[in-house]
């Protein structure tokens, strides 16, 4: 696993206190790991601050899943 | 006011610096403890005040899943710990309320000042892109208190804070008296919580000069009626009673600690910080209290005043006192509790509370510690239960409590 899916891993276990095993990529935030849509705002700005990356609304709106939200990093992370 | 629905206190939960539960925070009250040491929730160093009345030993972990807990202030968490422990002291929930008829009005005189402080801080060290959790506001305001303490429940009742400083939870409990009493519900959750030991908390009481600075020794800082007084020594807890219509309570047979019979609301008009030293606000707001319970003075067996350990603010409630009741000023006890828990700010009128009714159910009247050279400028002759506990059947308890602003209250209970 990448260091940046590592890292998304982490931070995804600390702010939705759910276990290591539950992140899986095909994961939903919210329909499998107890998020709400004020967590869901809450991990994007912890990914945007670890990444040193701004993550646009509408593109932010498209990051529903683990998965998803690593790609999106391993793309963008400077 | 004369009121056909009759309020009783069925459960008492509570978070103090003396102790995290209701009975531990009695062992402490009953044998003069302090709670006063060293801040260990920041580095005071720099302080003119480095010590406080912290609630020890407190783990979020023990109370909340890591994601909910992380989503409250310490002050919210406080408020619903204290909540949990007096609604299943009531038994509350066992018995199938309905909880379209069950509220909580909760006090705070600060709210979130600690996630406040902390999202500032953090926007002022960066490049000045706005990163605000999304959970700040509802971490920080007031109000999330009660509104934890019915989504944790499913209260579906009446449901506010009351903000009035040091006199909020006292506010609370007479709110809470009053939707019960006007049939507004039949069950109320209520009482006040309090965490503003951080940096600006203790940094802003320390510029209005306030607080005690006994540096040297933090368990005898909190002297209430002492000649040394220096000033009050900042607390943080909370304290709870489940308030329900005494025919409510009666028909599903539950435990009844007291009744309350009255509540009082004045203000001094005075100044906004500053307590009016000739005390006329203190007098109107006892007198309203008494005369809301329908009961004359000389029945009252104990006070539990708001007794801050400040110079200008003890003796000016004590004059009120002997003016109230007169000869039978020397027949009461009368203690400070803020000598052993500190202040509690908008939380000290729920701890208070909670004080009198554990002194009416124990028989025992908690003491004012650290009394030891009497103030010659306060009247002497009244038992202000210094430094130990007295044994007394307490039949009617009331309970005093002052804010910055000039709000004062007081609370009556009465053994059923």
């Amino acid at each position: 696993m990448s260091e940046i899916a590592e890292k998304v891993k982490a931070i995804i276990i600390d702010k939705l206190g759910v276990e290591a095993s539950e992140v899986t990529p095909e994961a939903s935030f919210t329909n499998d790991l107890g998020a709400d849509s004020l967590d869901t705002v809450e991990l994007i700005m912890e990914f945007e601050k670890e990444f040193n990356v701004s993550i646009p609304d509408d593109q932010a709106e498209n990051i529903g899943t683990v998965g998803q939200a690593i790609s999106y990093l391993e793309e963008h992370a400077k | 006011m004369t009121s056909i629905r009759r309020v009783v206190v069925t459960g008492l939960g509570a978070i103090t610096p003396l102790g995290n539960t209701a009975p531990a925070y009695w062992e402490g009250l009953r044998t003069g403890t302090s709670g006063a040491a060293t801040i260990t929730r920041f580095a005071p160093a720099k302080f003119k005040t480095r010590f406080a009345c912290e609630v020890k030993g407190y783990q979020p972990d023990d109370f909340f899943d890591r994601k909910e807990g992380r989503k409250m202030d310490l002050f919210t968490q406080f408020g619903v710990v204290a909540s949990d422990e007096a609604i299943a002291d009531s038994g509350l929930l066992e018995s199938g309320v309905n909880k379209d008829r069950v509220g909580v009005i909760w006090g705070s005189g600060i709210g979130g000042l600690k996630s406040l402080q902390e999202e500032c801080f953090q926007f002022e060290r960066g490049d000045g892109t706005p990163r605000y959790s999304p959970f700040f506001i509802p971490r920080m305001i007031a109000d999330s208190a009660s509104g934890n303490i019915s989504i944790k429940n499913g209260f579906r009742g009446p449901n506010f804070v009351t903000t009035s400083a040091c006199a909020s939870s006292n506010d609370s409990i007479i709110a809470a008296f009053n939707n019960i009493r006007l049939g507004l519900a039949d069950v109320m959750i209520t009482g006040g919580s309090e965490a503003a030991i951080t940096e600006s908390g203790v940094g802003g009481f320390n510029a209005l000069k306030a607080m005690s600075e006994r540096n040297d020794d933090p368990a005898s800082a909190s002297r209430p009626y002492d000649k040394d007084r220096d000033g009050f020594v900042l607390g943080e807890g909370a304290g709870a009673l489940v308030l329900e219509e005494y025919e409510h309570a009666k028909a599903r047979g539950a435990k009844m600690y007291a009744e309350l019979i009255g509540g009082g609301m004045s203000s001094d008009a005075y100044h906004i910080t500053a307590p009016d030293p000739t005390g006329s606000g203190v007098v109107l707001v006892m007198q309203n209290a008494l005369r809301d319970a329908g009961i004359s003075a000389a029945e009252v067996d104990y006070i539990n005043t708001h007794g801050t350990s400040t110079p200008l603010g003890d003796g000016a409630e004590i004059k009120a006192i002997e003016q109230v009741f007169g000869e039978h000023a020397e027949k009461l006890n009368i203690s400070s509790t803020k000598s052993m828990t500190g202040h509690l700010l908008g939380g000290a009128g729920g701890v208070e509370a909670v004080a009198c009714l554990l002194a009416m159910q124990h028989g025992m009247v908690p003491p004012t510690i650290n009394l030891h050279t009497p103030d010659p400028e306060i009247n002497q002759a009244l038992n202000f239960t210094p430094n130990t506990a007295q044994a007394r059947d307490v039949r009617v308890a009331m309970s005093n409590t002052f804010g910055f602003g000039g709000h004062n209250t007081s609370v009556i209970f009465r053994k059923l």
